[in-house]
This record gives C-alpha cells, structure tokens and sequence, in this order.
C-alpha cells in the first residue's frame, strides 16, 4: 500500500514525512525521523517512555499513528531546551540527582512540563497523579517529585 | 530526619573526613544528554543498510518440537535470513563462564535458541531478518513450528514431586549422598549452617515457624533488551548492545555463536535499567548470525511482553523458616529451608538465599537447606541481591512474630542479635567491621519510628544483608595538554556511576572534578572488566580508578622531578600539585602546568590498573514502613517509608540515596503488587505493565533515607557496594507494617488486596 504524505510540525519546524498506515507517531519519530530521544518501553500506553505532545495535549507517541500528525504541532524531549539553555525542568533533574539509568527521563520532563503549564503550583499528589503514566523503576520517584517541585518554584519566580 | 538536615549531615560528614571531592554532589557528566533526549540506548542506534530481526517464539510451556520449516519465510520477498537452533554450534556440558556466579555455556545456548524442545511460553525457537519491520512481522508469521506439546510444571514444590513433568532427562540432582540414579527437576541440594540447631531449638522458651509463599517477580527495566550487530566477511561481528557488561555481551555472545573472542567487538550503549536482568545474552547471539548470514547489519529490539515471557525474571518459590529463642530474646537456633524456581535450567540464586537469611544475627545454631527446581518458566536471571529478598522474607516475617510473642520491640530483638566485628557468620566467613548495629540504633533514634500512627495504619521494621564483591577491574587515565583528564572505564554506567569514578579520580588528583572526564570503552579499547553486578562498581572499578591516578600522581611527579633536576622522593602531591621539598621558596607545579610541557618532559601522561579487586564490605539495611490498609478493600498503601543502611563512604550521595529509594520501591513492588500469573496451559497471563503492576508515582509516599557511614576497612575512601541491600528488607517490613495494621500475618506474596480482604475476613 502506497505510505502517506504527512505535513506537520515538530518542535517549532514544519516536517514532512511518508509513513505506512500502521507505523505509529513513535516509529515515525525514532525510525523516520531519527527524534530517538522518545524512547518505547511498552509500546502500549502503560509506561510514558514516549510522552510527547500534540498541540499542546499530552499523549503516548506509541498510541498515536504517524498519519494522525497531520497538520498538527508535535513537541518532544528534542524540542524543551532552547539553544544552549536547559530548561528549569532539564536543569533540576540534573541538580537533583532525578535519574539513574535516564530512559524514562525524556518522558518525564515532557509530561512534568504538560503539567506545569496547566498548573504552576501542583501539589506533591497532583503531581502524583499527573506523573503517574511514567514508569520510573529506578529512582522510587521521590527525586524525581522534588526536580519537579523546584524546577514549579523556579518557574514561578520564586 | 527531614531531607535538608540529611544534606548537611553528609556534608559534615565531607568536611569531617577532610576529602575535598568525596562526598559532594556535583552533576553527572552524562547528565546533559540524558535529559535532553540526545544519549543512545540500545535500541537508538542505527546502521546503513540495517534490516530488522524478529524472534519466533514458543507459545507452549512445554512441547517437542518436531519440525521447524522455514521454506515460505525465506520465500517472501524482503526477506534475508533465517536462524533456528541448527545454525548454533551444540555446546557441551562442561563449558562454563566465571562470573558473580557461573554460567553454563550450553544452558545458554538453549535458552538463546531452543534445541528438541521449549521449555517455557517464548522460549525462542527461530529468527528471521528482512528490509522492513513489516516485511519481519509478516516472515515470523509464516515459519512453521509443529510441536507436540508435553505436560508442564510451573511450582518448585509440585516440579520436586516423583510423577512431576520432566524439563531433562539428563538432570541429576547434585549435592545428595548417594547420588540420585533417576534424573528430576531438583538441580541442586545446597545446605549452610553451624552448630545444633535441635539442641539450640530444645534450649528456647519460645519458638515461632512459619511457610512462606512468593511469585516470580521481573526486574522491570524501562528499556527492552536492544542490540545491532553488523558481521562482516571477515568473521568480525560489531555488535552495539545495552547491557551490565559490554566483556561480558563479547565473551557469551562469541562462546555461544563459536567464534574468537577477539572476532566480537562490542560498543557499550547507554544501558536504561538492568538490576542484573541484563547480566546475560539473550538478542546478541541471534543477530551476529542473522548478520552473518545476510551479510547486513541487523537490528533486534524485544518487545514487552517477550521481554517478561523470556527474560529475567527472579525466582518464586518457597520458604519455611523456624525461630527460637530464650525469653530474654536470645535466638538460640534458626532454620531455614527453600524451594526456588529456576525457570527452564538450573541457577536458580537460592544458595545466595540460604547464605543470606540469618546472616544479619550473631546465632549459634543455624542451619539452611535450598533446592533449586526447574520448572516450565523463563530461566530467571540475577535481580539485585538475588535470592536474599524472599529469605530475608522468611526470617525478618518470623522474627517480628518472635518480638511480639516475646513482648519485645523488634528493632531491640535484633540489636539483640545483631552480627558484628568478628561474628562468625553461618555461611563461612568471620565479619570485619560492618554497620548493621549502627542502622539499628539510627532506626530507633529516627523520628519516623516514634511517630504516632493514624487508624488502620501499623509500623513494620525489617533488616537485610548482602555481600557485595569486588573482581576483574580495569581504568585508564589520560592527561590532556590542558590539564583535563579523561578517566577510562569499561563498565556500563547503570545508575550514576561515571560521576563516582569522576569524583574519586578527582580527589586522588587532586583537582576540580569539573577537570576530570569519565569516558565508558568499548571491548577493543579497554582491558577487560567484570560485568555491572553484585554492588562492584563504585567499590571495585572505583579502586582501579584509584589505582590508574596514583599511577599518573606518580608520572606528574616524576617529570616535575625532572624540570626541578631532583629526586623524584623531594616531590610531593599535594592540592592537585608537584612541590618541591627542597626548595625553599615551596616552589610548585600544578598539573596543568606539567601536562602543558608533557611534550618536553618525556611525552604523553596516562596512568592505568589493571586489578582483581578484593576486600568488599559486606552491607546492612534496616528499613522502616508504615502501612494504612483500607478494611473495606484490602488495599494496602504506604503512607512512610524510611531506608537506612551502612553504605561505607557515600562517594555521591545523591546517587547512594537513589539506591536506598530505587530498590526499596522494588521491594515495595514486590511485596504488594507484583508477580507472574499463569493460565492452565502455563502461559503468562500479565506480560505488560498494565497488568504486571510495577509502583507508579502515586502508589507511593517520599522515600526518607538514612546513610550510616560505617568505612569499608578494604577501600581507601570505605567504600562498600550499596545497590542490592535496599531490596532485601521491604518485603518483610510491608508484611510486618500489614500485621501491625490489619493483625493478620500474610506469608503469601503479592499482599494483594483479594488476599489480605480474605484473610482480614477469615481472622474475625
């Protein structure tokens, strides 16, 4: 079957790109695309590893298709810093020791960075619970609720 | 003890101990690329020309097979190669791999590729490589494998029976007087102890014995197993893979394919997640053949559910454990025997189980007896301090059973007990100086144990040893012409680990660790290291780091030496510079300033050591839980938790925190929530994390932690590896925490809440 041509936006730049009807967002990011940095660790919505975000919405890339991009703005762990700047989330994770192995971290920043902008000043259950999609299985999580806690403050201007 | 004071107390700890790096917590140097999406995993490389492998895997727990045809496979268009069992070489008996324990070269090859017959639901029985993941997908539906199924065993207990399934016919068990002449499941008899343990049980006044039940648990990496293999017509196979060794990938994956170890060259990926799940081969093998044959590179990338069907995971099993003890608290003798699953061949970590479970206390009769059993489930593999969790189970669930028959607090029964400095311990050794009685005393003082409980909630407390090694270690250190230093190591950096190997080569030097530079290296760029297990790196490389620096202190000193035309014995090291003792005006030369005229002095600086580190601290842990069970549901949650453990000399302690919280959570998983269910026909049931439940962020409370620093007298800066203990205490503080808060003692994981709603209703 011939593939699809998709228009769309990732990280500020228009791509265009030809995917089969069955390669999802995450295939297209990491095999078309070389965007490796969206990582697939169950490729069934369960673990995070691949949150990016679709006009501004926060979903799994391994349950989006590649066709469904279409004309939409995509963002993803390649796109938080700007130029040589980290991000207040980016920055945090490294001061506060907030990842061990780093394989769930790009979906953790990009899902914390989702909540952030609904809710500045979350709670630590809000938090909790916003993060809850993201499988950490080396940290317990509590470094990475503090990054997340500082990075809220930082941002706030406090 | 809040966070901020726990900062400052290691701090003090810094300031006490005069190190200027150690002890700090500066910024991993591959931090940048893992929070901006940039470091490679396993799966993030990619070839030219790469085609994608798929694995065809047995969908029986059990079956002959008879025939594997992959005429229609090879057939289809896009399709390069096909491997099944017969492209392996048949490895004998005898081969085996050292290691933390040694590996059977031809149980290997058979889990890797099955031979006559599968041994468990996906166990890989063929592989094929094609242009495309689709054109992959579509090949693997078309090899034909006809099986004839065969009755199946899933339980130690029922697999020891007389009239259970036979895995191998060629299985006697061993470690039994007179050697069995029938072949069974039972692999292997293995029995620890000291003294009388009928005697010492016929002196207790209280005596207290329990059975215990728990499940296959799975490591749960993020990351599925990974690799890219490029096999040239050379013989030379390139292969790119995440794992807890890159010598290790080389050394398996050439014995199993029958090649020269120097004809493997394996790159080191970023590794996301092991907790020694990734202490073997499993992909590697498969794709320098399929690249072999295609004369392409090729990529194979688990999935999850293959990921849970045919690795890791870590043993279930059983354990019966029998306390007693004076009325004074005494222990006056301890049992302990266990059935542990191995999976599909033997290795089941129920020696370490054995060796482990009463290692804590200072007991005069102890005796531990350990059955490894084959059964129709994936071959387990290591999982952070492997087998000790579900002994420790046994033992610390007994003896809160023991405190409370006595009247005794359990922290106070266990300082009681308590092993230390020159305690003769059941499984062989006498202890050096170890910590255990000092996170006794830092549980008993921490707020946490005194603080009030709200209703439904209970407070259990549990403790848990492991050894910890050191091993084969080698480090590299180069002096760059502006005074940098790059530090080699060959050691996948699992958890923050190139950050310790930075800090402890920038206090040996000297210098800013902001100077120093920990690079990883590949097989054919590094002298051989041991893999990333049994708590060694930080402890063992870290030595060899150590080493390789006094090796360059040596050579900055010597050319400093040779510009001042004196003795190299007038020069010392001191702050990151050479001094001149003969010079009166305390003439120096900093580093950078010899490494600037390196050229002039003699040519390029770089130090090295090679080592087989010896001398690793044992480790001990006590944690703390306070759970809340929800009596209209059986739910249980944590509401505190605190981890305490001696942890030698945190180099970094961030990272050592991260430990203490990563590995309780395990444990926290283990005991609540986690475990393999099978249907009637053994397949696995739950092989995804939305059923195969691993904590999520709001399953959880803040993990508080305590570093007693207790120095291992056998590293420079006391080092003691401390990755594997945090897992061990968890299982039985939960249990504990739940029998204080629901007054039922579950000694069947998963506490579920099914099951303890049940037992909650049966007790009243």
């Amino acid at each position: 079957m011939a593939k699809h041509h998709v228009a769309t936006t990732i990280n500020g730049d228009p791509v265009e790109y030809l995917c089969d009807t069955e390669q999802t967002l995450l295939d297209v990011l990491r095999d078309n695309l070389q965007l490796t940095g969206s990582k697939e660790g169950c490729a069934s919505g369960d673990c995070g590893a691949c949150s990016v975000t679709i006009d501004g919405r926060l979903v799994c890339a391994c349950l989006v298709l590649g066709v469904e991009a279409d004309g939409c703005e995509v963002g993803t762990i390649e796109g938080i810093a700007e130029g040589d700047s980290l991000h207040p989330l980016q920055q945090h994770f490294l001061q506060d020791a907030a990842l061990q192995c780093g394989i769930c971290t790009p979906g953790f920043i990009v899902a914390a960075k989702s909540l952030l902008e609904r809710n500045p000043n979350p709670t630590e259950t809000e938090m909790r619970y916003w993060l809850a999609g993201n499988l950490c299985r080396c940290t317990g999580y509590d470094k990475i609720i503090t990054a997340v806690t500082n990075a809220a403050s930082e941002l706030r201007g406090e | 003890m809040g966070k901020e004071e726990q900062f400052d107390t290691a701090t003090q700890s810094v300031e006490a101990s005069g190190y200027k790096v150690v002890g700090t917590r500066p910024i991993r140097p591959d931090g940048i690329e893992k929070v901006t999406g940039r470091a490679n995993f396993g799966a993030d490389c990619n070839l030219p020309g790469m085609l994608v492998g798929r694995i065809i895997r047995s969908p029986h727990a059990h079956a002959r097979i008879v025939s594997i045809n992959t005429d229609k496979a090879l057939a289809l268009a896009g399709v390069k190669a096909v491997v099944t069992s017969a492209d392996f070489p048949e490895i004998g008996p005898k081969a085996r791999g050292a290691g933390e324990a040694p590996v059977s070269f031809r149980d290997m090859s058979r889990n890797i590729m099955a031979r006559d017959k599968a041994l468990y639901d996906g166990h890989a029985v063929a592989a094929v490589a094609a242009t495309t993941a689709a054109i992959a997908d579509q090949a693997a539906a078309l090899i034909e494998v006809e099986y004839e199924v065969l009755p199946h065993v899933l339980d130690a207990r029922e697999a020891m029976k007389p009239d259970a399934p036979l895995l191998h016919d060629d299985l006697f068990t061993k470690g039994l007087d007179p050697k069995p002449e029938t072949p069974s499941n039972v692999s292997q008899r293995f029995e620890f102890g000291i003294g009388d343990t009928a005697a010492g049980f016929a002196a207790a006044d209280v005596i207290v014995e329990h059975d215990f039940t728990t499940q296959c648990v799975h490591q749960g990496y993020i990351e599925t197993h990974a690799c890219v293999a490029n096999t040239t017509e050379d013989g030379m196979s390139t292969v790119w893979a995440s794992s807890q060794g890159q010598f290790m990938v080389r050394n398996y994956s050439a014995t199993v394919c029958g090649m020269d170890i120097t004809k493997v060259r394996v790159m080191p990926a970023e590794i996301g997640g092991g907790f020694g799940g990734k202490t073997t081969v499993y992909l590697e093998p498969v794709a320098i053949m399929l690249s072999k044959k295609a004369g392409k590179p090729v990529k194979i990338v688990m999935n999850r559910e293959d990921v849970f069907r045919a690795t890791g995971p870590t043993s279930g099993g059983h354990a019966h454990a029998k306390i007693g003890a004076k009325k004074d608290g005494t222990i006056t003798a301890g049992e302990l025997t266990m059935e542990y699953e191995a999976g599909a061949f033997p290795g089941s970590p129920v020696q370490f189980g054995c060796m482990t479970g009463y290692a804590p206390y200072d007991i005069e009769n102890v005796k531990a007896v350990g059955f490894d059993v084959v059964v129709n489930r994936p071959k387990v593999a290591a999982y952070r301090a492997p087998g000790a969790p579900v002994a420790a189970f046994a033992v610390e669930s007994a003896l809160d059973e023991l405190a409370k028959k006595l009247g005794m607090d359990p922290i106070a029964l266990r300082e009681k007990n308590a092993a230390t400095e020159g305690t003769q311990a059941a499984y062989g050794p006498k202890f050096q100086r170890i910590g255990y009685l000092e996170t006794l005393q830092a549980a008993k003082n921490h707020p946490h144990y005194s603080a009030p409980l709200g209703p439904n909630q209970g407070r259990g407390v549990a403790s848990g040893f492991w050894f910890n090694i050191g091993g084969e270690s080698s480090a590299a250190m180069h002096v760059n012409e502006d005074g940098t230093v790059e530090v080699v190591t060959a050691n996948p950096d699992i958890g923050g680990s190139r950050a310790s190997m930075g800090i402890m080569a920038a206090e040996v030097l000297g210098i800013d660790v902001s100077q120093v530079k920990p690079l990883i290296a590949d097989t054919a760029s590094s002298a051989y290291s041991m893999l990333t297990g049994g708590s060694r790196v930080t402890f063992a490389v870290g030595k060899a780091v150590c080493e390789a620096a006094d090796d360059v202190v040596v050579q900055l000193r010597e050319r400093a030496a040779k510009v001042w035309d004196v003795d190299i014995e007038a020069v010392e090291w001191k702050d990151g510079a050479a001094i001149n003792t003969k010079s009166d005006s305390g003439e120096s030369l900093s580093l950078k300033a010899i490494a600037n005229t390196a050229g002039k002095t003699g040519g390029p600086i770089s130090g090295k050591a090679n080592i087989n580190a010896t001398g690793a601290g044992p480790g001990f842990g006590t944690h703390i839980c306070d759970i809340e069970v929800d009596p209209e549901t059986g739910r249980s949650s944590v509401v505190r938790y605190t981890a305490i453990q001696d942890v030698g000399t945190a180099i970094h302690p961030s990272y050592v925190e991260g430990q203490l919280q990563g590995g309780a959570v395990q444990g926290i998983g283990w005991a609540l929530n986690e475990e393999y269910i099978y249907d009637d026909k053994g397949c696995l049931q739950n092989g995804g994390f939305l059923d195969y439940r691993v904590p999520v962020a709001s399953d959880l409370p803040m993990i508080d932690t305590v570093l007693v620093e207790v120095p291992n007298p056998g590293h420079r800066f006391g080092v003691r590896g401390v990755g594997e203990v945090p897992i061990i205490p968890p299982l039985a503080a939960v249990a504990n925490a739940v029998a204080a808060a629901a007054d039922v003692r579950m000694t069947d994981l998963p506490i579920s809440p099914p099951k303890l709603l049940a037992a909650i209703d049966g007790a009243k």
